[in-house]
């Protein structure tokens, strides 16, 4: 059995990090690879395309039925979908109660407890919620667990913000425990020159742009389907996009420690692909009375 | 040992200081101080309510400690529920003494604990519905409770659950008062912040609940507000201000009730003993329903002569005359006391290390023995607090506040005090030094010690801890000789 790698999915909300993800995984399945996907994020939508499932029940809920997480199975929590791949959903409150990043840290540990990992697998992958919003969401990411990160983003200015972000967080953890970003996932938009901007981005913080995923409504064609491409419609084009996608992963070398830029630098890119006016600062703090009068002056 | 001087102290501090790193000496120095009392100010010479230095082994606690163990606990006929995981409630059950009447778990329930006991799962999901969920419990197993206090641990504050909701909701469900606190042990860098907590929560969901209402008042309502009852202290307190005249209409809050608290802004007077814990609310009551409050002391016949002669100033003739009445009383009993004790106490000198007023309260007590505080300080004072303590003590005599283990042991090997006043965690270390101790936030499952009646139970305490055959009894080994092995090997 090959070295189990454990890889983690971060990216700006609503970016597409859950489509990318069983996308990916299924075709690494579909390459004869074991893949198991663990979900967190309290909405548990990151294996419903694997399971042709609207939400697969997690391991905290499971755990407050049945009292608490330590009366569970492995069996309880686990499901298997598309390509033999197993997957299980961390869950969590609905949002404004609660504490969703204990939850995330409450199924792991009980993963990991249980020999989850121990199994005959060569990839788990964590599907993580959009920011790195406290600890509870970095778990996949300390010692021990996830030593790679790909990062969805596209050429918006929030998400290519977001992006950087995480870069920051990762460095913490890079030098704490050992994981590395292993590159940027482009998940197009249409924007201008997309693929050149974020290639543009991750040289910038020491990576790079590991694929560029045109967009395509097959994938829309697919999740209403509750599927992935591959297994919608495997002779799609865009199911080779996500095939090769999964060939540049599974064969990926650049591991690194990012350099994530500052603010400026950041801004100072994207004027380049104007994206963004360079910033006029007589204008700040003026209200639209003020610069009327000053043009009319 | 004769007593330091000035510069002899100072000289001491300088010396404890020097084993700390700079910037903990920088910070220590501040909260270290030799008294004069020609400074009115304190903050000129001492720092207080400030956040400990991890490593110093302080012996704080927190804002939990505060609201649920201090101000909230001894309300006798309210469930105060501790929120969160369930050892805070359970490792500082009834560790108080705060005495009450009634039947536990009929019509009082101080000495119950009673947690919401959070699992992994209502940290996830929320603790509400839990906390919904202990309530309507309480309402079925203990039905003649008058309310409810939610009194919350960390976790609470960490994942935002709304009790004030959950509440309010059962607040109007069961027609009691329901009070949500806020005394996340994090908040505040003591039990301080706790007081002040509580104080507001009973400001906010119990002062104004009968506003308006129908009340048989008499032109001597008095509320006794910040005695705990600690071995019956309150107690002993009422029982001679009732003599001379008074009615005490509240006590707050040992052998408290919800009602009592309920009814104290109908009181002419507050009579404040924990100026620390309780000021907050006496300022309250003072600026919404104009009643004075006044700060008293009961340690002691001297003090409590003067405080009496204080209190009665407030009222008319008929009160003066109670105050003189129940001096005159016990004043022969207050002098038999003092002849059997004082001869064998007279000189004997004490260094005192309590909470947030002990510490400057018990001092004419001591001294009504003939005995001197030569060194005191506080776990948790502001410099309100340190205000009203440098008049009390002599010049020369050290004060240190939140101070660390290692500079109390310093402290005490050097002045060598015939007796030590502290807590539990300090009392094994001082006596296997060979020093008689008392421990002074539970008088040592002893008391009361505050009144008249409890002034002889603490003349009786001081004499048999100093005067304990004990400390002469036994040889520590670092003074062993080899005459006294053969003296214990011949017997």
């Amino acid at each position: 059995m090959a070295k189990l790698r454990q890889c983690a999915i971060y990216g700006k909300g609503g970016i597409g990090k859950s489509t990318t993800t069983q996308n990916l995984v299924a075709a690494l399945a579909e390459a004869g690879k074991k893949v198991m996907i663990v979900g967190c994020d309290p909405k548990a939508d990151s294996t419903r395309l694997i399971l042709h499932s609207k939400a697969q029940t997690t391991v905290m809920h499971l755990a407050a039925e049945a009292g608490s997480v330590e009366d569970l199975e492995l069996d309880d929590v686990l499901s298997v979908g598309f390509g033999g791949v197993k997957c299980v959903e961390s869950g969590g409150p609905e949002p404004g109660v609660g504490c969703a990043g204990r939850g995330v840290i409450t199924a792991i540990n009980f993963l990991e407890e249980e020999g989850a990992y121990d199994e005959d697998l060569d990839f788990v992958f964590y599907d993580v919620l959009g920011d790195v919003v406290c600890g509870g969401f970095a778990m996949p990411i300390r010692e021990n667990k996830a030593q790679e990160i790909y990062i969805v983003c596209s050429g918006e200015m929030m998400a290519m913000y977001a992006a950087n972000n995480i870069a920051k967080g990762i460095v913490k953890y890079a030098n704490s425990g050992g994981v590395r970003l292993g590159g940027l996932i482009c998940n197009s938009r249409n924007t201008d020159r997309e693929d050149e901007l974020i290639m543009a981005l991750a040289a910038a913080m020491g990576t790079q742009m590991i694929h560029f995923v045109p967009r395509d409504n097959a994938v829309q064609h697919a999740e209403i389907r509750r599927m992935t491409v591959i297994e919608y419609d495997p002779t799609h084009k865009q199911a080779d996009q996500y095939r090769q996608l999964a060939m540049k992963v599974l064969n990926n070398t650049k591991l690194v420690i990012p350099t994530p830029i500052e603010m400026e630098e950041l801004e100072q890119l994207l004027m380049e692909f104007g994206i963004m006016e360079q910033e006029d600062e007589s204008i700040v703090g003026q209200t639209a009375a003020q610069l009327n009068a000053g043009a009319a002056a | 040992m004769s007593n330091l001087t000035r510069e002899e102290t100072d000289a001491l501090i300088q010396e404890v200081l020097e084993v700390y790193p700079e910037k903990a000496k920088k910070d220590r120095a501040k909260h270290l101080a030799v008294n004069d009392q020609s400074v009115t100010q304190s903050k000129k010479c001492i720092t207080s309510n400030r956040k400990s230095l991890p490593g110093v082994m302080t012996i704080r606690g927190c804002a939990y400690a505060g609201s649920r163990g201090v101000v909230w606990g001894p309300v006798k006929d309210m469930i105060h529920i501790s929120h969160g995981p369930v050892g805070c409630g359970q490792y500082s059950r009834g560790g108080r003494r705060n005495y009450y009447v009634g039947t536990t778990g009929v019509n009082t329930f101080a000495e119950i604990n009673f947690t919401s006991d959070f699992q992994e799962k209502d940290i996830v999901f929320g603790g509400d519905k839990k906390l919904a969920k202990a309530m309507e419990e309480i309402e079925g197993l203990f039905p003649l409770n008058k309310g409810i206090s939610v009194q919350s641990e960390c976790p609470i504050g960490l994942i935002g659950d709304d009790i004030e909701a959950v509440s309010k909701k059962a607040a109007a469900q069961y027609n009691k008062v329901v009070v949500p606190v806020r005394c996340e042990g994090f908040r505040g860098v003591s039990q301080s912040l706790g007081h002040h907590i509580a104080n507001d929560a009973i400001r906010d969901y119990v002062l104004s609940n009968r506003d308006g209402k129908e009340f048989e008042g008499t032109p001597y309502d008095v509320t006794i507000i910040g005695d705990y009852n600690i071995g019956g202290d309150a107690w002993a307190s009422r029982i001679f201000l009732e003599e001379m005249g008074l009615r005490v209409i509240a006590q707050w809050s040992g052998d408290g009730t919800i009602a009592e608290m309920e009814n104290t802004p109908k009181a002419k007077l507050n009579l404040l003993h924990c100026y620390r814990s309780m000021n907050y609310i006496s300022r309250h009551m003072e600026e919404k329903y104009g009643i004075p409050w006044m700060e008293y002391n009961f340690f002691g016949p001297t003090k409590i002569e003067e405080s009496l002669r204080r209190i009665a100033a407030f009222f008319d003739d008929k009160i003066k005359e109670g105050a003189e009445r129940v001096i005159a009383k016990y004043k022969p009993m207050m002098q038999a006391v003092v002849d059997k004790y004082k001869p064998r106490l007279q000189g004997k000198r004490v260094m005192l290390y309590i909470g947030g007023l002990r510490p400057r309260h018990v001092i004419g007590a001591y001294e009504d023995l003939g005995m001197e505080v030569v060194g005191t300080g506080y776990e948790f004072a502001h410099n309100d607090d340190y205000d009203r303590t440098i008049q009390e003590m002599g010049n020369a005599t050290l004060l240190y506040d939140d101070v660390t283990g290692f500079e109390l042991e310093e402290f005490v090997k050097r002045i060598k005090p015939d007796l030590v006043g502290s807590g539990i965690k300090e009392k094994y270390i001082y006596q296997k030094m060979g020093i008689p101790f008392r421990q002074m936030h539970s008088w040592d499952y002893s008391g009361p010690y505050h009144g008249y009646d409890g002034f002889a139970i603490f003349a009786r305490d001081m004499d048999m801890t100093l005067n304990n055959p004990c400390w002469g009894k036994q040889t520590p080994p670092w003074k062993k000789t080899e005459a006294t092995e053969e003296v214990k090997a011949a017997a």
